[in-house]
């Protein structure tokens, strides 16, 4: 019969004595929990702050735009079209119909944003789960999924999203559901990828041979290792998801003008290229400034979420 | 007795009596198909008839080389891959059915794997991990926290310092033995050890057993110990089980199977260790060439394109695994009085 | 390089990865014709030292001081181009795992006749002579077939054995062996084992074998240097390491082996603690929170390296008491009478 574990016979016989022996007696050394270690890290990453304070300031200028915009973004007027940027009364310049350029981006980032993210958010959500319950059951189940999810993803993006958009119908909701439905292959592979990946791992079997129902399994032990990888797939998705609502709107089967959107606002604004070319680009470098702020963020993420050896 | 706080006696969940062996495969199968380029379809013959007993309180080695099957049956016995034929009794009842399915058969047995890091989910700490098993099977989170800490304390490691940490911030032997706390959460009757000290260095490898037998008599628990390395397995097991392509070669007390090997391939297996005597080092390796694939193994007795005793009767008969002494059983002609091998016993004189 | 030069000369030598001193001071001296082997646990050194011979690691992250003299080479004054034709021409290395070591897209003959071509001027006709020859002294057999396998299609012995031929295609004087037989069966290690010694002594090979096994320390080397932190806690003959040890380390790594006269049932005797902690290095001996017979000394200052018998060198300042301490306990391995092979 052994003797009680103690300190002294745990220093003879245990793997005790590591560099770091100073923990404070009495105190557990409590973990910060996995979020709270990624929290930890991505503060520590200025890339990503950074690009984190830009998603953040644009968010901000859209949900306050109504009530910040210098001047109505509606209001027209043909004599003060396409002005330059540096004008007095219109510091961004003003577009084909005489509006603010200003006032437009701002609201414009609204519908911008809510197109570009929403589509990608729920797809991110309906993908992950086909994926993964794909990559984990395997067999047959794994085959009927895929191969369905395939045939999707045969069609090229635009074509889909225009025949979907198409069927249902003009207006907001409408590009939004055909926007997912673009999208939800596309992270369905991912997310199927890297759950076979970790499917063979041995913590798996372990976590089987504790009795664990395969839901279980996937939620506890599974996701939380699949889920980084395809949600920075996800977030590059965004800048896209963007670009197609803009062709959308330019088809009409989307936003409708007057409304500001910045893919339609670039659309429109086409024709006034060889005039006045800096407006002309103004809402494609919104769109690259928010897409590259969502891509350096989710990067920053994918970092911290790393298990550093 | 027990560290876990619900005063659980194992003894007292035994069924069978002292006598009843703890685990009983019969007749176990397993084969992978497996498809070449040319289209031939082909077999893995990983475990190919293969029988033996476990009884009660004791330490059941199991070695091998490359091949022979113990990493399969280890999965086999485990459920993790489902066996194409053989019978799997877990003290007297038939696992899988009515008196003992699966889901109950997984809180007697247990297994800790090879690979400590690959083993443990990065993403969950020490104590987490621990727990899952307690939880998932109607513990209470608290009191299932509670376990593991009691458990990461008896293996060795202070759970103020440790039930916080990832598998990454700790050393190699430290997640060895958290890996047995979590094969011990659920409070198993049999542990399955496949290969657990082979990756460990060897002064940590000696803490880890030392620290499996203090567990084994505590917890009056039975051993699976699979290995390659026969000094270990002989120091910890009672009994001795030698595979080769996917069969069983030779089973029996391990002092009798290791210092008085009856089958050629044990023989040939204690003579490849490398000699620690500088003045007696190994003159002639006995066996040439690499442990065969199970692809397509020889006719007959597996070993004998290998076996220097191999006589023509070798390659036609597959010996039966017979016993030779009490509770010593080999696979091989040359052992089994009557089987047509020359250097077979005569039977009348093996009474 | 003459005869008489020492084949491999390694002086004080120092090896550290940004602030991790990993190798702190390292000598070391191989004969022409003889085998050494370096025994140590993960976190030792061992194939560090090893790997520093052949100039492996990259400039920018490795810092590599002190003297490294290899078949008459001063490693470290070796300019690229000469660094190239010694590696593989004067001293060669094989490693644990023959996969890694050999491209997989090209089969093995051609692999070997392309690293003969390199070092020498002979026709393809030739080296594929040579590379046959080598097959057979390998043992590996059917060698003509085999010379056209590619890398997958070998089983592991055969592959190791394929990775010794190309490691000598080039007619190297110093192999290095880098865990060798480690991931391959018991069977096949003991066959590769004496493969390396039976080249050892028919080509006259010098060899520095870095395994944790002692067995195979014992079974392919004349000399034994055990490492602990980076340095070399004890070096001698083979028989004076494995039966005399004077270090307690060595002594905790003869004792912690599960062979000899043990009784069933009974603890082994175990080294407390674990590997240290490289980045932190206490001022005294690396080992002595560990060791048994560790005093304030030890704590504070490192010991020197004492000749204690000729060819006999141990780094600690309690070597008697160790040496009695180890007559005095279990001695797992005994001069056992003579195998009649």
């Amino acid at each position: 019969m052994t003797a009680p574990v103690t300190a002294a016979s745990m220093a003879l016989d245990g793997g005790l004595l590591t560099a770091d022996d100073a923990a404070p007696e009495g105190a557990f050394v409590s973990s910060r929990g996995f979020w709270g270690h990624v929290g930890h890290r991505l503060v520590r990453d200025p890339v990503a702050m950074g690009a984190g304070a830009v998603i953040l300031l644009v968010v901000i200028v859209a949900i306050l735009a109504p009530w910040i915009t210098p001047m109505d973004p509606y209001k027209g007027s043909m004599l003060r079209r396409l002005k330059h940027v540096g004008d007095a009364t219109y510091w961004l310049g003003s577009d084909e119909l005489g509006r603010d350029m200003i006032s437009r981006l701002m609201l414009g980032a609204r519908l911008s944003l809510f197109i570009g993210v929403t589509p990608v958010l729920i797809a991110f959500v309906i993908g992950s789960g086909i994926g993964i319950l794909a990559g984990y059951v395997g067999g047959w189940t794994n085959t009927i999924l895929m191969r369905t999810i395939d045939v999707f993803f045969a069609f090229p993006s635009v074509l889909l999203a225009i025949a979907l958009s198409g069927a249902l119908g003009a207006g907001i909701f409408n590009s939004i559901v055909s926007l997912t439905f673009v999208f939800v292959p596309q992270i369905a592979r991912v997310a199927e990828s890297v759950t076979t990946g970790i499917r063979r791992r041995d913590y798996i079997d372990a976590a089987k041979l504790s009795g664990a129902s395969a839901l279980t399994i996937m939620r506890v032990q599974v996701l939380g290792n699949v889920v980084g990888p395809i949600f920075v797939y996800s977030t590059s998705l965004i800048s896209v998801s963007m670009i197609l609502a803009s062709g959308l709107s330019f088809l009409g089967l989307g936003v409708r003008p007057p409304e500001p959107e910045w893919g339609l606002m670039l659309n429109t604004l086409r024709t006034a290229i060889y005039v006045n070319p800096v407006v002309a680009a103004l809402p494609g470098v919104c769109i690259f400034v928010v897409s590259i702020a969502f891509n350096l963020f989710s990067d920053g993420l994918r970092a911290a979420m790393e298990i550093r050896q | 007795m027990s560290v876990i706080p619900d005063g659980h006696d194992p003894f007292a969940r035994d069924r069978g009596g002292p006598a009843q062996p703890l685990l009983s495969v019969s007749g176990l199968y397993k084969h992978f198909p497996v498809r070449k380029a040319g289209g031939k379809k082909q077999v893995v013959r990983a475990v190919d008839g293969v029988d033996f007993d476990v009884l009660k309180g004791e330490t059941l080695g199991i070695v091998g080389e490359s091949g022979c099957g113990k990493s399969t049956t280890a999965k086999l016995l485990m459920g993790l891959i489902e066996r194409d034929a053989g019978g799997l009794l877990y003290d007297g009842q038939a696992v899988g059915e009515r008196a003992m399915p699966w889901r109950s058969y997984r809180r007697e047995v247990q297994m800790v794997f090879q690979d400590s890091y690959a083993s443990l989910n990065p993403r969950m700490t020490v104590e987490q991990s621990i727990a899952f098993g307690p939880k998932v099977n109607g513990v209470p989170g608290r009191e299932a926290v509670e376990r593991a800490r009691a458990l990461l304390a008896r293996v060795g490691l202070e759970p103020r310092r440790f039930a916080g940490r990832y598998p990454h911030e700790i050393s190699g032997g430290q997640r060895q033995r958290v890996n047995i706390a979590r094969a011990l959460a659920l409070e198993p009757r049999l542990v399955l050890l496949d290969e657990a000290v082979s990756a460990l260095d060897k002064s940590v490898e000696a803490q880890v057993l030392n620290l499996l037998l203090d567990l084994k008599a505590e917890f009056g628990l039975t051993y699976i110990f699979i290995s390659h390395d026969l000094n270990v397995v002989r120091f910890i097991s009672d009994r001795v089980m030698v595979m080769y392509l996917g069969r069983v070669s030779e089973i029996g007390p391990s002092d009798a199977v290791l210092d008085a090997p009856a089958h050629p391939y044990t023989e040939a297996l204690m003579a490849s260790m490398p000699s620690l005597d500088p003045d007696n080092r190994t003159a002639v390796a006995l066996l040439a060439g690499d442990p065969p694939n199970p692809i397509d193994p020889p006719s007959g007795c597996r070993f004998h394109p290998r076996c220097p005793l191999a006589e023509e009767v070798c390659g036609v008969t597959e010996p039966p695994l017979d016993g030779i002494r009490p509770l010593h059983r080999v696979a091989c002609l040359a052992r089994q009085p009557g089987s047509g091998h020359a250097r077979a016993p005569n039977p009348a004189l093996a009474a | 390089m003459s005869s008489s030069e020492p084949a491999v000369v390694l002086r004080d030598l120092r090896v550290a990865f940004g602030k991790v001193q990993v190798v702190d001071g390292v000598d070391l001296t191989l004969e022409r014709g003889q085998a050494i082997a370096l025994i140590g646990e993960s976190g030792s050194g061992k194939s560090v030292t090893l790997r520093a011979i052949l100039r492996l690691f990259p400039e920018g992250r490795s810092r590599i001081e002190g003297q490294i003299l290899a078949a008459g080479r001063d490693v470290q004054a070796l300019t690229k181009r000469q660094l190239a034709d010694f590696r593989g021409g004067d001293v060669s290395m094989i490693f644990q795992e023959p996969l890694l070591a050999f491209d997989p897209v090209y089969t093995v003959g051609r692999q070997i006749t392309e690293a003969i071509l390199r070092h020498e001027t002979i026709s393809k006709g030739e080296a594929r002579e040579r590379a046959l020859a080598l097959f057979e002294r390998v043992r590996i057999p059917s060698p003509e077939r085999r010379l056209d396998n590619y890398p997958h299609e070998m089983s592991g012995g055969m592959r190791q054995r394929a990775m010794i031929a190309l490691a000598l295609s080039c007619r190297p004087q110093v192999l290095l062996a880098d865990e060798p037989t480690t991931a391959l069966d018991a069977t096949v290690q003991i066959q590769v084992l004496l493969l390396l010694r039976e080249l050892q002594r028919d080509l006259g090979l010098s060899i520095v074998i870095v395994t944790h096994d002692l067995g195979a320390a014992v079974e392919v080397a004349d000399r034994i240097a055990v490492m602990y932190a980076g340095r070399i806690v004890e070096t001698g003959t083979a028989h004076q390491v494995v039966l005399d040890p004077h270090h307690p380390y060595t002594i905790g790594l003869l004792r912690s082996r599960a062979e000899g006269a043990l009784a069933k049932g009974s603890r082994l005797q175990t080294i407390p603690g674990s590997p240290p902690d490289l980045a932190n290095r206490p001022p005294g001996c690396p080992f002595a929170p560990r060791c048994f017979l560790a005093e304030e000394r030890c704590r504070r200052e490192m010991p020197p390296v004492a000749e204690i018998a000729p060819g006999h060198r141990v780094a600690c300042w309690r070597t008697e008491e160790a040496a009695s301490a180890y007559r005095a306990g279990p001695t797992p391995v005994r001069a056992a009478e003579p195998v009649l092979a």
